[in-house]
Order: structure tokens, then C-alpha cells, then sequence
């Protein structure tokens, strides 16, 4: 049933963003259903799309992942009402600056799949995994230290005063 | 410095066939800040739990990381055993290695790489997790129903039942809705009045229901539990204390010409009214626009014959603010109007019917009302242009319904079977008439339901034609149908003397408007929409606010009845308990730094983001923040992925723990 496993001189790296609702019970349900996929992928789940900051796809390159998915629910079946539609704008925009800046936007995918679509899960992450391989890895991104890195707290003398002037 | 424990779970067989638990563990074991790193046959099982328990005890742990299946299964399991164990339940995250691992991968060596990185990632996660507190509000246990219809009436009396205080406002003068008009009801042709009537009586005298008839939503402010809601009571002119509804004020007033809007404008009455002598409460109203005395300043006869002097022309719209803890939604439907393009819609109109303009041609409503026996003709089928007897009627299906060019796409739902309904009706009434009608497809599914369309059929001898109809003129006294037979492939036309459309349904006029003011959704057309398909089908997703009926969208009465028991029954529910409790995952602006933009308030979809004012010790005003309140956040986090100052934080998924496991992988 299950192709002669391949030997791969280089296994891409590939983070996935998805969301609570769809994606992320979709692909629950292709590993109840036991359907088999590359290992390449590791999941970070959000409770909607609307949550994914453009930052974190950013970061996912820096630390060297060499694809990225985006994925949620359906337009039109958010479960937070309209998340999705807000994510899409977001990228759609978001994809225009990549482009611009030079990453191969076949690197970056975005897809819809449904907690009933545990075969979509497969495919998706299958296709990305195989398009990535043929591509090489992800070199552009890993150069760039991150100079500065907002990390949440007030750790500056300057944010500290701003904070006390209030 | 965290101490972190991390339990890998073997699930039986399930995870430890592909994944090298122990390696897993012992890798773990060496990350910064884990203390301590064990596997286990099954996490979830007593034995497993308890585990877990005395780890945190004995080894004094700070977080927790459990590996093994999905945490839509498990994660609230093992989030009740930590707090068991006295930590905050949400300083425990599950890694799961089974469904996104081991039951997708063979390789067991691929496999175990990729449960290391899943826990090693969890692992940095819940180093930043936060102690989270539960979230409780109080909630008012009294509801408000708005819309008088059999839904809203069904749920206000399920509610009030139960022992609760109901506040139910009623657009029109009197409740009842679309179901008061109707003569007999599909599939029993029982008389809709009879079953309709002692519901409403019922209504009124229910000593935990406050009906306010006349009245409109003005604004709605507050959130689950605790809602405000500020309705506007119209002026009635006529004091509804004194009123003892004798009506002798409606048999005196000499203007009597104005078009009864209950009986779709062909019976008439006068300008002080009451829609329906069964109406609820059976106090009259002044029309003011066809009132004489508001139009000219002369007359005054209603209020010189009523005896408990009830007549109040100077009465005013009252505004009234009522708090209630959950709200239910049942405005039901209108008719599709066909006669012209309604202003401003993208729904083409039907002009080549010639509805409005042909006065043979009506609506299924107007039918209704002519074979209703307290309706404009006491039951008698009569035409509207010269009151005789239609030998030959012809029905059309799907007007509006199910045509895609003219802007509406969704089926009707109950146009089939009140077609049917009313062929049987107009052939009890009319022995020697002929009914005809043209359809696209009968739908009837439903309790008894294709059985009594095919009754119309094989008893009541309807003859149905498959086709739509191209043109219908007025030729004579005559309404000339042109239409084509598609079973047969042929054009027919029939010369009838009354015809009837079966219109679409159609939410009621001011739908997107009253969605805005609850902060609910509505689809391309209006219809309020639940917020899921299946398994939420009454609650919208905004939380305590529920639908019942045709505002959801077209339903028969078996329907919206089930419907608003369904919302009486969640409404219920709500109320079981004095405080709300709900998952602590909700957004919080860091006021600090907030530079009062609002764009997160532009993009959330629950109306949680609110604007609070920040003053300095004296009182002057420093800048308006954004503040999000927690009782109404539905903790998607969208505002957060659209804050430009990175201000709002949502508790559980901040960007502290998405970068943290970023940079573990
Ligand atoms: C011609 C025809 C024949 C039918 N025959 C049958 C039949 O035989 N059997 C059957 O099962 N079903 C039948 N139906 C369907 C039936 O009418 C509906 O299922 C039922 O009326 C839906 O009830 P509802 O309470 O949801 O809506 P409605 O009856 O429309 O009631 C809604 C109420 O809300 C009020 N309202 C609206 N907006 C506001 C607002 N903003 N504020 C306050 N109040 C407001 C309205 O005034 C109205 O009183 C028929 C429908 C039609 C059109
Ligand atoms: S005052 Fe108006 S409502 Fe009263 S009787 Fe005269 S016309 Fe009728
Ligand atoms: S998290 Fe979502 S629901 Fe909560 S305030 Fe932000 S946008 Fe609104």
C-alpha cells in the first residue's frame, strides 16, 4: 500500500499555523483515520486564524523552516464569524510584501481545511512538503540575526518611565 | 526557574509503536528547566493521573507537559487532575504525539525525531504560560423574547414556565405574527386561529411574561448574563390601564376606509383599530396618519364615547430600559414584495407578473386571508376586482425562491405544501372550480407531508404542471398565464380568473438593523445565522443571544415551534446557574502602550472592544484606551494579530509563547 520509502538527501522543514476548529481537527481526524503523510511538519495551533500575526511567519523563516502553511477554516465557517476573513486580508497583503522583499512564494502556502477534511490535510501538507523538497533549502532568512525582539515586558528604562508617567 | 514536568504517555500501543517513548523522555529530560521526565502506559487511566498528582506534589512542579493524544480529547482531563494537584489548570498543555504523529508516520525513527520536537516545543510554550483565573459573571436570570410570533411565543411561555421573567416586545399592535393570519394549517388543515388563540390568551395572562405590544429595540448594551436593553414603547393613544378593550370607540370612529394591513389590504378598518378582533391585548391604537383628528384637528369621537376615558391623543413614545441575562431572537418573515424592485436591494422584482397591477394576481397570504372565515370575505373565496367566484385558479410556485438571476437563491421551504394546502382549500369552497400549478419540483419533506400533497392531487383533483410560467396579462376580466409544460414539452395557456403566488420568504424588513444593534450575524439576505450549522443550530455565536424561527430562515410551524422550545430549553440552561464561568482565553489591552487607534475594535466581531478613558489624579483626561471586556471576548485573537502597537494580548496564546515555540523548533 504504501510506496517504497524513499531516501532523501534533504528533508525541508515546514511549520503550520492552523486553527482550533478546522485545521487542526482535521488533521486529527487523518491520524484517526491513520492516513500517512511526511514527518516534516510540525503543528502550532491558534484558536483562529485571525490570530496569526504575519510576525510569526516571519520568525517560522528565521529559524529556519524551509515552508510554511497557513490553514483554517473555510471562508464563511469561521467559528469566531469573520477571523478568516480577516487572516485572508491580512496575507493576501502580507504575500505582496514577501514577494517584494524576494522569498519564493511557493514557500508560503495557504489553505482551507475543514475538521471533516482529513484526507485535504494529507494532500496539503504532502504537495507543500514535496514543492519545497525540489526547491532546496530556505537559505535567504537564516542570515539575518534578529537584531531586536519585542518580548512583552517592560524591560527598558525608556518603557519603564513611559509606564510610570501614566 | 520553572520546573517543569513532562509525562509521555504510551496510549496502549498506539504512540509506543512508533515513537521511542523513553527516548522521548530522557531527551526531555535534559531541556532546561524540565525536572522531571517519565513515560507511562496510559496517562489518562486512574493509575496515569495520579501520577501526574504526586509528581507535582513530591517534586514540587511548576508547569506540566502532557504528551499523548490530541487535546480536544484530553486536554481538559489532565487540566482538572493539575489543578487537582493545586496548580492553576491552565500552567499544563498537552503535546500530542498520537494523532499528528504516531498514528501518521511509520518511520520510527522519523517519529520519535518529530514527538521530541512536539514536546520540546510545548516545553518552551508552557514556560510562559501564565496563571490564568477563571473568568465569572453574574447573570440576571430574566430573558427578553423580541418578536411576538408563535416562536417568540412558544419561548416565552417555555421560559416563563420555568419561573422566569419574560419581557416580550412585539413590533405590531398585537402578537401573533404570520400564524394569527393563516386560515388552516398544513398537514392536518386544522384551524390556525383555534390552535394559535388560547396561546396568546395564555401570553397575557401569565403572570411572568410582560408583554410589550407597539414596541421596538432601541438599543441593546451590556453582555451574557447581563444585557440592558432600552426599548421604545410607541404611542398607542390609548391609555392601556383604563382601556377595557369594549370597542366602541372602533364601531364610532367615521373613518373606516383605510386598508387592514392583517387582512394584506383587502378588508378594511378603521383608524382607531385593532388588527384582529382575537387581537392580544385587545387594546385599540390610533393609525395617526389616517386619523382626522391628527390630520385636521377635528373629530375627537373616540375619545367623547369611551367610557373609562382611555383616549389619549397626547400621548407620547415612553423609552423603558429593562436588564435581563439572555436574550431570544424570533422577528420571523415577510413576504417577498413582487411587483417592483425593491429600493436598494440587489433582488430584481417579479414586474412581469404583474403583481400590484393585475388585481386578480396576490399572494399567498392574501389567499390565506380570503379562506380564513374571520378574514374580509367570512371564508369565501372571491376575487379582489369584482368579488366573484374564480372558476379557474392558477397557482405559481417559487416566485423569488430558487432563482439565482433574480438574487435569491435558497428554496422557501413551506411554499410547496401551503400550494397544496391552499388547492385543497380553494376546492372545499369552490366544488366546481379548477386549480392549477405550475412548479419546478414539490418538496415535501416532513412528518405526513408527501402524503397530503399528493392528496391534493389524487382527492382534490389539482392538476400540477411542471414548468415555469414566462408572462401572465390581463385580457378581459380574465388573467391569461403563459407558461410550458416540461413533462410534456409544451407551452400551455390558461385563461384563470384569480391567481396566486407563492412569494419567497423573506427576512422582516429592518433584520440587518436590529442584528446591529444585538451585535449578532446575518447572511447575504438577512437571515440571522447560528453559530454552527449542525450542533449549535439555536444559539447565535455571540453568547447569550438565541434564535427561534423564521428569522433564521424559512420554517413551517412544527419547525419554529421545536426551534424555540430548543432556545427556551438554552436559555435555561443559562440560568441554572448564578455565575457564569467561562475559559479565562480572552484579550487584554496593555493600557500603556496603547495608542487609541482601535483598529482591534474595527476588526472584533463580538463588539468586546471598548473604548475607557485614562485620567490622571486630577481628573484630566490622558488618552482613551482600548479595553476589552471579558465577558463578551470570544478570545479569537484577532485584534491581537491587528494591533499595531502590539498592545492587546490574548491570555494563552500570547506572542511571548508563539515565538517561544517558534524557536524551539
Ligand atoms: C402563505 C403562508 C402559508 C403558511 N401556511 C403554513 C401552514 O399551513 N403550516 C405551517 O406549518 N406553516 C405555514 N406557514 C409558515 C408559518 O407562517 C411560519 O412557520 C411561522 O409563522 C413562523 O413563525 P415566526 O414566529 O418565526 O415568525 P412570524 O410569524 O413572522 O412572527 C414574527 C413576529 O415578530 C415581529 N417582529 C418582527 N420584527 C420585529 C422587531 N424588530 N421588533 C419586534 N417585533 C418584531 C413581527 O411583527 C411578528 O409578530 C405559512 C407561511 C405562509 C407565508
Ligand atoms: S379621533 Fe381619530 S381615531 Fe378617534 S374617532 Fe376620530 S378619526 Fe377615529
Ligand atoms: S480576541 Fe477576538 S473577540 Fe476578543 S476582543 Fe479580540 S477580536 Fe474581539
Amino acid at each position: 500500500m504504501h510506496p517504497e520509502k524513499q531516501k532523501h538527501t534533504f528533508e525541508p522543514k515546514i511549520i503550520a499555523f492552523v486553527c482550533t476548529w478546522c485545521t487542526y481537527a482535521g488533521a486529527d481526524l487523518a491520524g484517526t483515520s491513520r492516513m500517512q503523510y511526511p514527518s516534516n511538519v510540525r503543528v502550532l495551533k491558534f484558536p483562529c486564524t485571525g490570530r496569526i500575526d504575519p510576525v510569526f511567519i516571519l520568525k517560522a523563516f528565521q529559524q529556519g523552516a524551509d515552508g510554511v502553511l497557513v490553514s483554517g477554516c473555510h471562508p464563511g465557517d469561521c467559528h469566531y464569524i469573520a477571523g478568516n476573513f480577516h487572516a485572508r486580508r491580512r496575507f493576501a497583503v502580507f504575500r505582496k510584501l514577501l514577494e517584494f522583499v524576494g522569498v519564493d512564494l511557493n514557500r508560503l502556502q495557504f489553505s482551507w481545511v475543514s475538521a471533516a477534511e482529513g484526507g485535504k490535510w494529507v494532500e496539503v501538507v504532502t504537495d507543500l512538503t514535496e514543492k519545497v523538497r525540489s526547491m532546496g533549502p530556505m537559505t535567504e532568512f537564516k542570515e539575518l540575526a534578529l537584531e531586536e525582539q519585542w518580548s512583552g515586558t517592560i524591560d527598558t528604562p525608556e518603557l519603564q518611565e513611559a509606564y510610570n508617567a501614566i | 526557574m520553572s520546573r517543569i514536568g513532562v509525562f509521555i504517555c504510551h496510549c496502549g500501543e498506539n504512540i509506543s509503536r512508533t515513537v521511542d517513548v523513553e527516548r522521548v523522555a530522557q531527551e526531555i529530560g535534559r531541556l532546561p528547566g524540565v525536572s522531571f521526565s517519565t513515560d507511562y502506559k496510559y496517562m489518562c487511566s486512574d493509575p496515569g493521573q495520579n501520577l501526574l498528582k504526586n509528581a507535582i506534589k513530591e517534586q514540587k512542579l511548576t508547569h506540566v507537559v502532557v504528551a499523548a493524544c490530541s487535546p480536544r480529547m484530553h486536554e481538559k482531563t489532565f487540566r482538572k487532575a493539575v489543578e487537582a494537584a493545586g496548580l492553576n489548570p491552565f500552567l499544563c498543555e498537552m503535546a500530542n504525539i498520537r494523532e499528528h504523529c504516531s498514528w501518521v508516520h511509520e518511520n520510527r525513527e522519523e517519529a520519535t525525531v518529530k514527538a521530541i520536537d512536539i514536546v520540546g516545543m510545548m516545553v518552551e510554550r508552557v514556560k510562559k504560560n501564565r496563571v490564568l483565573p477563571t473568568i465569572t459573571v453574574p447573570v440576571t436570570k430574566r430573558s427578553l423574547v423580541i418578536g411576538g410570533g408563535i416562536a417568540g411565543i412558544q419561548a416565552a411561555l417555555d421560559i416563563a414556565d420555568c419561573g422566569h421573567e419574560v419581557i416580550l416586545v412585539e413590533r405590531e399592535p398585537s402578537i401573533g405574527g404570520h400564524m394569527a393570519q393563516l386560515s388552516e394549517t398544513f398537514p392536518t388543515l386544522d384551524c390556525s386561529q383555534c390552535i394559535m388563540t388560547p396561546k396568546m390568551v395564555d401570553v397575557a395572562n401569565h403572570p411572568k411574561i410582560k408583554l410589550y405590544t407597539y414596541s421596538e429595540i432601541e438599543r441593546v448594551e451590556g453582555y451574557i448574563g447581563n444585557f440592558q436593553v432600552t426599548i421604545k414603547k410607541k404611542a398607542r393613544s390609548v391609555d392601556e390601564d383604563k382601556c377595557t378593550g369594549c370597542g366602541v370607540c372602533i364601531t364610532k370612529c367615521p373613518q373606516k376606509k383605510i386598508p387592514n394591513k392583517f387582512d394584506c389590504n383587502i378588508g378594511l378598518r378603521s383608524a382607531i383599530y385593532v388588527p384582529f378582533p382575537q387581537a392580544v391585548p385587545n387594546t385599540p391604537v390610533i393609525d395617526r396618519d389616517n386619523c382626522t383628528k391628527f390630520k385636521t384637528g377635528k373629530c375627537g369621537v373616540c375619545q367623547k364615547v369611551c367610557g373609562p376615558g382611555a383616549v389619549d391623543f397626547e400621548q407620547q413614545d415612553t423609552l423603558i430600559v429593562e436588564a435581563v441575562g439572555a436574550i431570544v431572537v424570533a422577528t420571523g418573515f415577510d413576504l417577498y414584495t413582487i411587483d417592483e424592485k425593491p429600493k436598494g436591494s440587489p433582488i430584481k422584482g417579479y414586474g412581469e407578473f404583474g403583481h400590484g397591477k393585475i388585481p386578480d394576481v396576490i399572494d399567498g397570504m392574501t389567499f390565506e386571508r380570503l379562506a380564513s372565515a374571520s378574514g374580509p370575505t367570512g371564508g369565501k373565496i372571491l376575487r379582489p376586482s369584482d368579488g366573484k367566484e374564480p372558476k379557474q385558479i392558477v397557482f405559481i410556485q417559487c416566485i423569488g425562491s430558487r432563482a439565482r438571476e433574480k438574487g435569491i437563491s435558497y428554496c422557501s421551504k413551506v411554499c410547496c405544501m401551503y400550494t397544496a394546502k391552499h388547492t385543497m382549500l380553494y376546492h372545499h369552497k369552490v366544488h366546481d372550480g379548477q386549480a392549477y400549478v405550475f412548479f419546478m419540483d414539490a418538496r415535501t419533506p416532513g412528518k405526513s407531508y408527501d402524503e397530503f400533497w399528493r392528496r391534493s392531487i389524487e382527492e382534490e383533483e389539482a392538476v400540477y404542471i411542471r414548468g415555469m410560467v414566462s408572462r401572465l396579462y390581463q385580457k378581459g376580466d380574465k388573467v391569461v398565464v403563459m407558461g410550458s409544460d416540461i413533462a410534456v414539452g409544451v407551452q400551455v395557456e390558461i385563461e384563470a380568473d384569480m391567481v396566486v403566488l407563492a412569494t419567497a420568504i423573506q427576512p422582516q424588513k429592518g433584520a440587518d438593523s436590529l442584528a446591529q444593534k444585538l451585535g449578532i450575524s446575518y447572511d447575504k439576505y438577512n437571515f440571522y445565522s447560528e453559530a454552527h450549522a449542525k450542533l449549535r443550530p439555536v444559539e447565535c455565536a455571540t453568547a447569550g443571544i438565541y434564535l427561534a424561527g423564521a428569522c433564521q430562515g424559512p420554517k413551517d410551524i412544527p419547525e419554529t415551534v421545536s426551534q424555540a422550545s430548543a432556545a427556551a430549553a438554552k436559555v435555561m440552561t443559562l440560568f441554572s446557574k448564578d455565575q457564569l464561568e467561562r475559559e479565562p482565553i480572552v484579550a487584554r489591552v496593555r493600557e500603556f502602550g496603547c495608542v487609541g487607534c482601535f483598529a482591534c475594535k474595527k476588526v472584533c466581531a463580538y463588539g468586546a472592544v471598548e473604548e475607557k478613558e485614562i485620567r490622571d489624579r486630577q481628573g484630566n483626561l490622558v488618552k482613551t484606551v482600548a479595553f476589552v471586556n471579558p465577558g463578551v471576548c470570544a478570545g479569537c485573537g484577532t485584534c491581537q494579530a491587528t494591533c499595531p502597537s502590539k498592545c492587546v494580548e490574548l491570555d494563552g496564546y500570547t506572542d511571548e509563547q508563539v515565538i517561544a515555540m517558534i524557536e524551539a523548533l
